[in-house]
């Protein structure tokens, strides 16, 4: 039962290497948005907002046809990135990263917010007394008090990515060993004759990747919680 | 010398407050709600008055015909709040050193050792915040306002949230550091006996405006706040 075949390998790598890229990517841009969205008022606020949280509620192949059109070879955008910088989007690896990266950005966003907005503007006024520019008070004081909030939208997001399915197949297809991820390479499996098992496999080692995923976040915040408030 | 004339209006309620002091230590006295708080923010530049400048030594950290506002994180005014707001994740160390980090000086232990003695802080400095009781908390936030090498020291009711017993324990240091450390304050608080232990000057505020100005004759008699 778990002889995991060389097919099913490439898919799990894939799965962790889209995952990590899309999170990792994601990560800084969550931060920012996250300190906008907690400490920032600004004109079309409620307009950003909307937009984050988009990918929640619509249909994902809503959202993956919209990035197909958009980032597509022929898409506005992704016409331009190809001539003019060579990445493409379509049918990659890359698009499937960027399809989960935007998917599971409402998910990422959204606990980092939380914790800043959680941390003390008390504190972050008298950094300033001590002289700190406010880049400064965010690295110094915002950022590692929201720590444990950064990490659990980094798990979460990394979460809704390795599980991502239909904004990638839509977007991306459903290529082995390109844009065939866990989710991709089950829903196939199920269709094919005899594939239970193999499903069945794929299955288990996602239940694996999300538990140790939720193990990971409950050590770094246990941890972070430590580091701060830690005596 | 500290010259401040502004305006502010915060909901219904109007701050119109002038005063000049050259004072080692200027008290702010008046009753909870008179506009103490809002007026120290104002010249720690946390908050923007309406109108009206604020000048420290000749130099104007607001003036709102000018549009001139300094951020707090340039005037190198020290503020030391009721609350203490040490850093809960830097060890007292690290809060004491924080200001001289920011501020990109050079490291100074003569100085360090001087103040951490002046404020008998020097047995703490591997704790966090968290294991620390109300008195060596406010201690350390005098500690380390002082050693970000402010110009002006704001005190705001750094005695407030202290029992009687931990007022007695802190007042000393208070007198200490007016005598010793060189750095004119601020001192905001509403118990005149606390006053008369410190201010040199007295401002005296009533909802928002300056009503009295001088020297200790100047604050009620009665021992009970008003």
């Amino acid at each position: 039962m778990f002889d995991i075949s060389p097919t099913e390998w490439t898919a799990i790598a894939l799965s962790l290497r889209v995952a990590s890229v899309a999170t990792l990517v994601a990560t800084p841009l969550g931060i920012a948005v996250a300190w906008l969205l907690a400490r920032r008022d600004f004109w079309g606020k409620s307009v950003v907002d909307a937009l984050i949280y988009l990918p929640l509620v619509l249909p994902p192949v809503v959202t993956g046809y919209l990035l197909l059109l958009t980032f597509g070879r022929r898409g506005l955008v992704g016409a331009w990135l190809a001539d003019h910088l060579g990445i493409v989007f379509a049918f990659r690896w890359t698009g499937a990263a960027l399809a989960c990266g935007v998917m599971s950005f409402p998910l990422l966003v959204r606990p980092m917010r939380l914790s800043i907005e959680a941390v003390d503007r008390g504190l972050e006024q008298a950094a300033g007394t001590l002289g700190a520019a406010p880049w400064r008070v965010f690295l110094t004081i915002t950022l590692p008090l929201a720590l444990p909030g950064v990490l659990a939208g980094m798990v979460l997001g990394f979460a809704k990515a390795i599980g991502e399915f239909g904004a990638t197949i839509t977007f991306v297809s459903n290529i082995p060993g390109e844009t065939q991820t866990i989710s991709a390479a089950i829903y196939s499996l199920i269709q094919t004759p005899d594939g239970d098992a193999a499903a069945l496999r794929m299955v288990v080692v996602s239940i694996l990747i999300a538990m140790a995923a939720l193990v990971a976040s409950e050590w770094f915040a246990r941890r972070a919680n430590a580091r701060l408030h830690g005596n | 010398m500290l010259r401040v004339d502004v305006s502010k209006q915060l909901g219904e309620f109007a701050i119109e407050a002038s005063f000049a002091s050259e004072g080692r230590v200027t008290g702010l006295f008046g009753a909870s709600g008179s506009g103490k708080t809002s007026l120290v923010s104002m010249i720690a530049g946390l908050l923007r008055p309406d109108r009206g400048t604020i000048a420290i030594d000749g130099e104007i950290l607001d003036d709102t015909a000018a549009n001139v506002h300094v951020p707090s994180h340039r005037r190198r005014i020290g503020y030391v709040f009721q609350d203490a707001r040490l850093f809960p994740h830097l060890d007292v160390r690290r809060n004491l050193d924080y200001g001289r980090r920011m501020n990109g000086l050079a490291d100074d232990p003569a100085q360090r050792a001087r103040v951490t003695d002046l404020l008998d802080i020097a047995r703490l400095l591997d704790r966090r915040p968290g294991r620390l009781s109300g008195g060596e908390r406010q201690r350390v936030a005098l500690g380390r306002a002082l050693l970000a090498r402010p110009r002006l020291l704001l005190l705001d009711e750094p005695l407030g949230s202290l029992d009687e017993a931990r007022k007695e324990e802190i007042l000393p240091y208070l007198v200490r550091l007016r005598d010793e450390a060189g750095v004119p304050m601020v001192y905001v608080c509403h118990d005149p006996g606390e006053m008369r232990q410190l201010a040199t000057h007295i401002v005296m505020l009533k909802r928002g405006h300056v009503t009295a100005f001088g020297g200790a004759e100047v604050l009620p008699a009665a021992v009970s706040p008003a």
